[in-house]
């Protein structure tokens, strides 16, 4: 299953829950507001951290760079493009979209 | 693979009409079919030609009626969410006694059967909203 959340942790907890969620051979996609959880040095990041260690988590680039925190990304979050959104959703039997 | 795509939120409001509408290109891009995007919620107002957004700034409904006649996409409004918004084709501004219809081109208004049907019809329904 993919996870998708776009809301900011600092706002909302979808991707608190999310998290609780997700299982192995799942992966994670922030999006849109949702990535300000990759910041490295905030309240989630070890939250984040530890959940890397179970499944892979996600960054919508575009998204990201929008927000300027293109060098602060923590380290083993990937980022993808929209077709690499597209690509995830293909590759996982269904989508989640916390919203 | 055959994708639907369910937007559940307005345009100009947050991102969610951009992704699903960025996500959706995307798709067609890389060769994929979209078997139908399907507008719920306050998602209905992605559908009506009225909008006038700023010339220096993006045209969110222009953009799907233009995406929509290069792809043939099948983009479908949902009547009861329209109808509570005040989006309206000839047909349902006529049954409603509305003195002007508002739908923009290359939009249909239908039921909820039909989200359903994109659901049942597509290998992945992906929901943007809020």
């Amino acid at each position: 299953m993919l996870h998708t959340v776009n809301k900011s942790p600092f706002d909302h907890n979808t991707l608190e829950t999310c998290l609780k969620y997700a299982k192995p051979g799942s992966a994670v996609l922030l999006i849109e507001d949702g990535v300000y959880a990759v910041a490295k040095g905030t309240a989630v990041s070890k939250q984040l951290q530890d959940a890397l260690k179970t499944v892979p988590i996600y960054a919508l680039k575009p998204d990201v760079e929008a927000r300027g925190m293109q060098n602060r990304v923590l380290d083993g979050v990937k980022l993808v493009d929209y077709g690499g959104f597209v690509d995830l959703v293909a590759e996982h039997n269904t989508v989640q979209s916390w919203l | 693979m055959k994708f639907s795509i369910l937007v559940n939120e307005g345009p100009y409001t947050h991102e969610a009409a951009d992704t699903a509408y960025q996500f959706t290109k995307a798709a067609l891009d890389k060769g994929h079919e979209i078997f139908r995007v399907f507008f719920y919620h306050d998602g209905v107002n992605n559908g009506t030609r009225l909008t006038t957004p700023p010339q220096d700034d993006r045209n969110i409904v222009k953009r799907w009626t233009e995406l929509g006649e290069k792809h043939k996409l099948d983009l479908v409004v949902c009547v009861a969410a329209a109808q509570r918004r005040g989006i309206a084709d000839a047909d349902e501004a006529k049954r409603n006694g509305k003195d002007a219809d508002n739908i923009a081109p290359g939009f249909r208004i239908s039921g909820l059967g039909q989200l359903i049907e994109a659901g049942i019809q597509a290998d992945r329904l992906v929901t943007f909203g809020d």
